[in-house]
């Protein structure tokens, strides 16, 4: 019974969003903390180094640490209002036991992991153990993304666990596994600063990363080239070089074309190519009608531009290419990926000082989030959960029999869609908001509608826990310790600061409690977070994320040790490649034939314009952060449709107007924000918002066949004006919409 | 407050053009409880319309500084190293003379407090020989305090620029704007 227990408006207003403002005063005793803690910021995948001012046991603001080498005190507006997280009106104290007709009321622990436990054993007794899933998330540390991989194989018996990087980096993990065998950035950002030419291909940069901003801009002082690809004048493309708009979907194609412009021009690293690849030849033939006109006709844009860029990238001798969501989020992602890294080993410039490639990784542990079997079909050290010998290997780790271990289970989206189908019928989830962040989302609705019992760990009450019959109160980033992993593969400290408040616990407690009460307590003894980083040491020992020679000390003493790190005395590894030596079975790098086809939604007479989604500065992911901290909702309040001029006119669109917009899955209205910014076939509308106003009511579930990640980029949708001045954003409240 | 920590060879190094409208400078610099936690720094888009590019204004600290010249309250002071004060809150009556004055539109009057206030440029962290809050988390570099060799090192080609003339006005500032290279000043209404 997961429907709703009262309704979204009485819900919101005992739990939120509430918007935190700092008093004017500021927080008593902020000028003399208790302590000064060194972390890293709570957000994105750069993890920016930041201190926390303690006072009390409360964070009450924070100060710039100059010395962590990435971003030597920068910050983004999130990052320096992150602080207020803590501090909180919304914060869970309790747990809480849903109340048809009211809501919720306080239980005690007891009583929640009682029936927590009862619920999970008589769901698993009738349906079977993978009837119940876990659903899990990347702002977790390593220690707990990895806790919650050994917790569902282990003491929640299912093979039904995946996580939030479904909708983040898959494509891109995909895609460098089949490469390079291996899923991280290639080099670090200090190889930005001397390369010639810089591409960035679907980053909004500036917004999604601002801090990594300053080590592009320190390239282009040094004479860096810089193309940026995106379907909008972003922050970053506005001082772009060259920017290429290119049309929403079409993303294989422009690289698929600039392949086709080095061979002919003979822009090649022979020596590269025939010693430490393989697979050109398929490439080669893949690309092979792929000119400029064909190109101009698939990409929309101006075949000059596309000649232009390839003259620039083929010749460099030494170059960066940067990629994210905006060529990730598609029904063909891995594709997409793959058309990049081509351009990359046919140049033969990796492995090299300022040679370099990276996807640009999302959330905040997208990175070891992804390596140690937080996904449906990996075990840890980046490992297959199908391989028999990574089987035995992670079994003999863990104490289990090997034929206890759980296959590979169902995908984030894939899960969703089982539970509608009323295949899975228990849910637990930690640190995912999928009522916001997947497509399609009334099909999500009406899938958590139908849970027969779900349970959610989460230190604020998000939309989609709204659906729980039990909630537990965890733990905020900065009530624990841990190690993360940064976009780059650096693994730094997550340092405790304060103790969670009230009768919240650390997400670590919970975990460990539940499996003792199914009866798995004997594999889950651990009096530390370095006692689960140190198995994790182990687990991941042999694997391609090898993690075994990186302790919590030689972090401390390094600011950060980068992966694969195999012994005690290994320094890291800041640049792979630098040996030539691939970790693909023949030890290559592979090409890849990537042959264009289309998006899976494309306009039509009834549907003409193209949507693709986003996310703006001031706001991070689902919001369940970002939506409670008043300063960055203030920013940018409200989800704004950017729309060109010559669009707009034709449709008699006014700039904020309401306008409604219509797919096959929905529709939703949204101010109209005309700006000369966008193509004139497409529409942007960021993604953080929840309930009438999230755009994620419209987006398609069209999945990509490897790395099963939604096509948000790109759907088709129609545009009807309503006649109606949007309302000022303090009555739609947009932050905490029904 | 000591000042002895105050280095002199620290320079305030201004590029609106680096300026990606994050607003992290605004966040920070209203962190300070002495500003009421109102921003002491503006970031507005140039033009929406057209363009993502926003720029980025705070005290340009003026040699002889038209809002102290015209403050009928001798609330606003230089000291020995340039920094051009806030208003002194026992003797600014609010006339918003200074609003009015400033060519970079800088000083606000704060309508509860009855005062204008502007930056400082964090005075009690530059005192201290730390950097301004702002110039310190700006992720893009449009905000940078340091010695103009360092900045020179940073941006071969720009060149720091600190004489502005308005119209027939002519103003030197403590501030350095980013111009292209070989620039020597700024005539913004000739």
């Amino acid at each position: 019974m997961a429907t709703l227990p009262t309704s979204a408006e009485n819900l919101i207003a005992s739990f939120g969003p509430k918007l935190n403002f700092p008093p004017q005063e500021g927080f008593a005793g902020r000028d003399e903390p208790d302590d000064v803690i060194k972390t890293h910021c709570c957000f994105c995948g750069m993890q920016c180094g930041i201190k926390l001012l303690v006072k009390n046991d409360r964070v009450v603001g924070f100060e710039p640490w100059e010395e962590f080498p990435f971003n030597e005190g920068r910050l983004c507006p999130k990052g320096v209002q992150r602080y207020l997280q803590n501090n909180h009106p919304d914060r869970l104290l309790d747990p809480l036991a849903r109340v048809e007709g009211s809501g919720f009321r306080p239980i005690t622990w007891d009583a929640a992991f009682a029936q927590l436990t009862a619920n999970i054993q008589r769901i698993q007794a009738q349906s079977g153990p993978d009837s119940f899933a876990m659903l899990s998330g990347v702002s977790l540390s390593n220690e707990k993304c990895y806790l919650v991989g050994k917790f569902a194989r282990v003491a929640l018996k299912t093979k039904n666990l995946d996580y939030n990087g479904r909708l983040c980096m898959v494509s891109a993990g995909a895609g460098n596994k089949k490469a390079f065998g291996l899923d991280r950035a290639s080099n670090t950002y200090a190889d930005l600063a001397h390369a010639e030419v810089i591409m960035i291909c679907g980053s909004n940069v500036s917004e999604t990363f601002p801090t990594l901003t300053h080590w592009i801009w320190q390239a282009r002082d040094n004479g860096a080239k810089l193309i940026v690809v995106d379907p909008r004048l972003t922050p970053i493309a506005r001082t772009a070089d060259l920017h290429l708009p290119i049309r929403p979907g079409r993303d294989s194609a422009l690289y698929g074309a600039i392949l086709h412009q080095m061979i002919k021009h003979d822009w090649l690293d022979h020596e590269f190519i025939a010693n430490h690849c393989s697979g050109f030849e398929e490439a080669e033939q893949a690309v092979a009608g792929y000119d400029l006109e064909w190109a101009e006709q698939v990409t929309g844009i101006a075949k000059e531009k596309i000649l232009l860029a390839a003259q620039w990238w083929g010749p460099a001798k030494t170059s960066f290419l940067l990629h994210a969501r905006g060529i990730e989020h598609h029904s063909k992602g891995v594709e997409n990926v793959l058309a990049c890294i081509n351009l990359v080993l046919a140049s033969g410039r990796i492995g090299k000082p300022f040679c370099g490639y990276a996807t640009i990784t999302g959330q905040g542990n997208g990175q070891g989030g992804r390596e140690h079997g937080h996904k449906c079909d990996q075990l840890p050290g980046n490992r297959d959960i199908e391989n028999p010998e990574h089987r035995k290997y992670i079994s003999e780790v863990w104490g289990i029999d090997e034929k206890d271990m759980p296959g590979k289970g169902l995908t984030a989206y894939e899960i969703i869609e089982a539970i509608d189908r009323g295949e899975i019928k228990g849910l637990l989830s930690i640190c995912f908001n999928p009522l916001v962040s997947l497509p399609n989302n009334n099909l999500v609705r009406r899938a958590l509608e139908k849970l027969d019992y779900y349970v959610a760990i989460d230190f604020f009450l998000n939309e989609t826990a709204r659906h729980a019959d039990l909630i537990l109160p965890g733990s905020l980033q900065e009530e624990e310790d841990g190690t993360v992993t940064t976009a780059e593969g650096r693994v730094v400290r997550i340092r405790k600061a304060v103790n969670p408040p009230g009768n919240a616990r650390s997400d670590t407690s919970i975990l460990l409690e539940i499996a003792r009460r199914l009866g798995a307590g004997r594999h889950f003894n651990y009096d530390s977070s370095e006692a689960i980083f140190n198995e994790l040491r182990l687990a991941s020992k042999g694997g391609t994320a090898d993690y075994y020679g990186i302790t919590y000390q030689k972090i401390e003493d390094n600011m950060g040790i980068f992966w694969p790190c195999p012994s005690e005395d290994h320094p890291g590894t800041p640049r792979l490649w630098e040996n030539r030596k691939f970790k693909t079975p023949d030890g290559k790098a592979h090409f890849h034939g990537v042959p264009y086809r289309d998006p899976a939604e494309i306009t039509d007479a009834e549907y003409p314009v193209i949507l693709t989604t986003g996310r703006v500065v001031s706001q991070y992911l689902s919001g369940t952060q970002t939506r409670r901290i008043g300063k960055l909702v203030k920013q940018y309040p409200e989800p704004l449709l950017e729309i060109h001029p010559t669009l707009a006119a034709s449709l008699g669109i006014q700039h904020r107007e309401l306008v409604k917009v219509i797919t096959r899955r929905g529709e939703a209205e949204f101010p109209a924000q005309i700006v000369e910014t966008i193509r004139e076939d497409t529409i942007f509308v960021p993604y953080h918002w929840p309930g009438r106003k999230s755009v994620n009511q419209l987006t398609s579930g069209h999945l990509d066949p490897v790395s099963k990640i939604p096509e948000f980029k790109v759907c088709a949708c129609r545009l009807v004006p309503t006649g109606n001045q949007a309302p000022i954003w303090e009555e739609t409240k947009a932050y905490a919409s029904p | 407050m000591s000042t002895s920590g105050f280095r002199l060879d620290q320079e305030f190094f201004l590029d609106p053009q680096r300026c990606i409208g994050c607003h992290a400078c605004e966040m920070a610099c209203a962190e300070c409880e002495t500003n009421g936690h109102e921003p002491m720094i503006q970031v507005d888009y140039v033009d929406r319309f057209l363009s993502p590019q926003t720029s980025v204004q705070l005290c340009m600290h003026c040699e002889d500084p038209v809002c102290a010249k015209v403050c009928p309250a001798d609330a606003i002071t230089k000291d020995e190293f340039g920094i051009v004060h806030s208003a002194n809150t026992a003797r600014c009556i609010a006339c918003s003379n200074c609003v009015q004055a400033c060519p970079f539109g800088v000083p606000k009057k704060i309508e509860p407090m009855q005062l204008m206030v502007k930056c400082n440029m964090c005075y009690d962290r530059t005192s201290a020989g730390k950097k301004p809050m702002c110039a310190t988390v700006c992720p893009s570099g449009a905000l940078f305090y340091g010695t103009r060799a360092e900045m020179a090192a940073r941006r071969p080609n720009s060149t720091p620029v600190n004489q502005f003339h308005f119209g027939q006005q002519f103003v030197k500032t403590k501030v350095n704007i980013m111009m292209p290279k070989g620039a020597t000043e700024l005539v913004i209404d000739a």
